[in-house]
């Protein structure tokens, strides 16, 4: 251990399978609470008591489950990308798992994006669909989830598995700031974000309050499948070393 | 960190810049193509091709549209606040479609400029800002008023 450590300790304890599996278990029941609290509360909150759109009516509610799900497929892509480089620089099975984990449930959240946005469009835009730029890059990253999904399952080998899935995630990583700023850089139907960083969001506290509760919640619940989907993918690649057994033996 | 994973750092660090350099290049390069619509300035510059479907987005010019009585006809203005494009459909237009409502309309521009439209979608902007508009107007020095920022009424 003469090499000088970069990163903080619990970095290089969460490389360990077994740490891993064990922190993430005390974790669990908390973002499980958490998640459960903030989205029916988030959603209750949202549905009844937040006031209807003047123009929309009651159709504008969908906002509630549009752009916390738009937010999350976009924060599961950076944090599988993330999990792509440190498995890619310091062969991290945990990242890998991690960047493998996270896949599936970052496609929902884009199907559920999309299908939300395709929904409100009918009505309100009158198009299911339009080939906007905000739209179109949306539906790449949903493929890019499915390309690294794909590539997962296709590569038996895990290690090259990981490899391959962690350079795709790398690669599609130019899409987020796309995804983004697409509604800035060019005249697209879709209309700009309802939540910026640096103001004020375009709406009354009334409304954006029970939204972000649910975009929270969506955080909390992303935590709580990602762990799960993590802890099995552990059990299962450990399978053979002694501490699992021993976790099974006394189940 | 040891010189091998320095190493893999200095290609993960190649590919997510390469990757962004080549991509932004294309977009940049592709800029015009990405754009949904024209907006009213565009189409009286003569950047939008004549008779070919293009698309064309503004605000509905308060007082221009003009019902047929007999069919489902209309004609309206759009606008940028800069320039105006005469807009004619015949069809159903879209329940948020009003006047002073941002639009986008599909269609072809004929010699006169007035573009037959086949399909006119609504811009939802009321609530938020509208994005192209506001930036064109604000532009032009001409930021007006949009009507309704607010939701409740």
């Amino acid at each position: 251990m003469a090499e000088k450590k970069w990163m903080p300790r619990w970095f290089y304890q969460l490389a360990s399978p077994r740490w891993c599996y064990e922190i993430t278990g005390k974790l669990l029941p908390w973002f499980f609470a958490a998640a459960v609290v903030l989205l029916i509360g988030g959603a209750v909150w949202a549905l009844l008591f937040a006031p209807a759109d003047y123009q929309q009516g009651n159709s504008f509610r969908i906002i509630y489950l549009h752009v916390p799900s738009a937010i999350l497929a976009q924060s599961a892509y950076m944090l599988m990308a993330v999990a792509g480089a440190v498995g890619l620089i310091w062969k991290m099975k945990v990242a890998d798992m991690v960047l493998k984990s996270a896949a599936p449930i970052g496609a929902s959240m884009a199907v559920l994006a999309l299908a939300t946005g395709a929904i409100w469009g009918k009505p309100t835009w009158g198009s299911w669909w339009v080939w906007d730029a905000r739209l179109t890059s949306m539906l790449i990253l949903f493929f890019l989830y499915l390309g690294v999904m794909a590539l997962n399952s296709a590569i038996e080998n895990e290690s090259t598995a990981a490899q391959a899935s962690a350079v795709l995630a790398l690669v599609g990583l130019v899409n987020i700031p796309i995804i983004k700023y697409s509604v800035e850089w060019w005249n697209t139907l879709h209309q700009p974000a309802t939540f910026k960083l640096t103001e004020k969001p375009a709406m009354p506290a009334e409304m954006w309050l029970p939204l972000l509760v649910m975009v929270i919640g969506f955080y909390c619940f992303f935590a709580v499948s990602l762990m799960q989907r993590l802890r099995n993918e552990i059990i299962w690649r450990e399978r053979r070393t002694g501490w699992v057994r021993e976790l099974l033996n006394k189940q | 960190m040891t010189p091998k994973r320095k190493q893999r750092l200095l290609v993960v660090l190649f590919i997510v810049f390469g990757v962004s350099a080549a991509v932004g290049l294309t977009l940049f390069a592709l800029n015009q193509n990405i754009n949904l619509f024209y907006s009213p300035t565009q189409i009286a510059a003569g950047e939008a091709p004549v008779n070919t479907r293009i698309r064309a987005g503004g605000m509905v010019v308060d007082g221009s549209v003009k019902r047929d009585s007999e069919s489902l006809f209309v004609r309206f203005d759009i606008t940028d606040y800069d320039k105006t494009v005469t807009v004619e459909y015949t069809g159903i237009l879209p329940d948020l479609f009003r006047e002073g409502q941002g639009i986008v309309a599909q269609g072809s521009l004929n010699e006169q400029g007035v573009l037959q439209a086949v399909e006119v979608l609504a811009k939802h902007d009321e609530n938020y800002m509208p994005p192209e508009v506001a930036e064109a107007l604000e532009k032009a020095g001409k930021m007006p008023m949009p009507e309704g920022q607010e939701f409740n009424k």
